[in-house]
């Protein structure tokens, strides 16, 4: 397992780049999910109060 | 006030449709990108043996080739998106073309910061200034400038043209980074897929890129769906459809 993380001497340079990778498509993913998310909160608040809006008047 | 309210129905269809699709499509775009991840993964990092000159270090290949492919991939489709936008007008070329903008973005950065991983083991240097590489750097300034000019203009249909016109210009790049390794002199290496006749890559070695190939495919189309189908809304918000969508919706999570 040693020898496998090691990459023959070249476990540095493997890992960063493999890490850097993860990093940057998993930040893509929770970006566009949380995008949606608020998306829809905010869009439910604004119907909602333009309902009460409507029932006041 | 929401006058767009009362308009007909089918004003909105393409959209509506699409955003239909894209929910449908959703969950088989993901599970399709984490299976050909953890098995491209696997191939490539377990089973594929050490390279004969540059042993364990050429493994960065699996995600350096698979981001470089992409950040010219998605730079083709933002440049057919934004043709068509320009020609047909049609919103949802539009959208696809600024929503793949900063996917397109992070594989550039991945591709020259993977590169420069792998070039200082074996070329002894981080950087340096040849063609592919100079290109490659141009490629993700374009990249950020377009974003920057869909950041700075607010009409949304404005900066989508603008920003198609400045994708058009600057696709004169794409044959320069392709062939850059053909034309000049380059620290670079050569093609290793892409030679059809006799690809220089051994079998256990290339089926793990292909399958990392396939995954970063699938995962561009897994986010741009969320991506467009959340500008799709954004952009539909005055209308019936989406009020009903929203507020029919079970929970808001």
């Amino acid at each position: 397992m040693n020898e496998f993380f090691a990459m023959g001497g070249y476990g540095a340079y493997v890992w960063s780049a493999y890490g850097i990778s993860a990093i940057v498509l998993t930040g893509n993913v929770l970006l566009s999910r949380r995008a949606e998310r608020a998306l829809l909160t905010r869009l439910a608040e604004r119907y909602e109060g333009e309902a009460a809006n409507d029932a006041k008047a | 006030m929401n006058s767009s309210m009362f308009q007909p129905l089918h004003k909105y269809a393409s959209l509506i449709h699409f955003y239909r699709l894209s929910k449908a499509a959703s969950p088989w775009l993901a599970w399709c990108s984490v299976t050909l991840f953890v098995t491209g993964l696997i191939g490539g990092l377990w089973f594929a043996p050490a390279d004969y000159q540059q042993g364990d270090s050429f493994r960065i290949i699996y995600v350096h080739v698979p981001s470089a492919w992409m950040s010219l991939f998605i730079y083709m489709t933002m440049a057919g998106a934004g043709a068509v936008a320009l020609i047909w007008k049609i919103k949802l070329s539009e959208i696809v073309m600024r929503a793949s903008a900063s996917l397109g973005a992070s594989f550039t950065f991945l591709a020259l910061v993977t590169g420069s991983i792998w070039g200082k083991p074996m070329w002894g240097t981080w950087w340096v200034w040849d063609a592919r590489l100079t290109s490659e750097l141009i490629l993700l300034f374009l990249y950020l400038g377009f974003m920057a000019l869909q950041n700075a203009i607010e009409d949304r249909r404005v900066a989508a043209r603008a920003g198609a016109v400045l994708v058009l210009i600057g696709a004169v790049n794409i044959p320069i980074i392709h062939y850059s390794v053909e034309w000049w002199n380059t620290l670079h290496q050569g093609p290793t897929v892409s030679k059809f006749d006799a690809p220089s890559i051994h079998i256990a070695m290339l089926i793990p890129l292909l399958l990392m190939v396939g995954a970063f495919m699938a995962y561009y189309a897994a986010i741009l769906v969320v991506r467009v189908r959340t500008e799709i809304l954004s952009y539909d918000r005055n209308t019936a459809w989406v009020r009903e969508l929203v507020t029919a919706a079970p929970s808001r999570r």
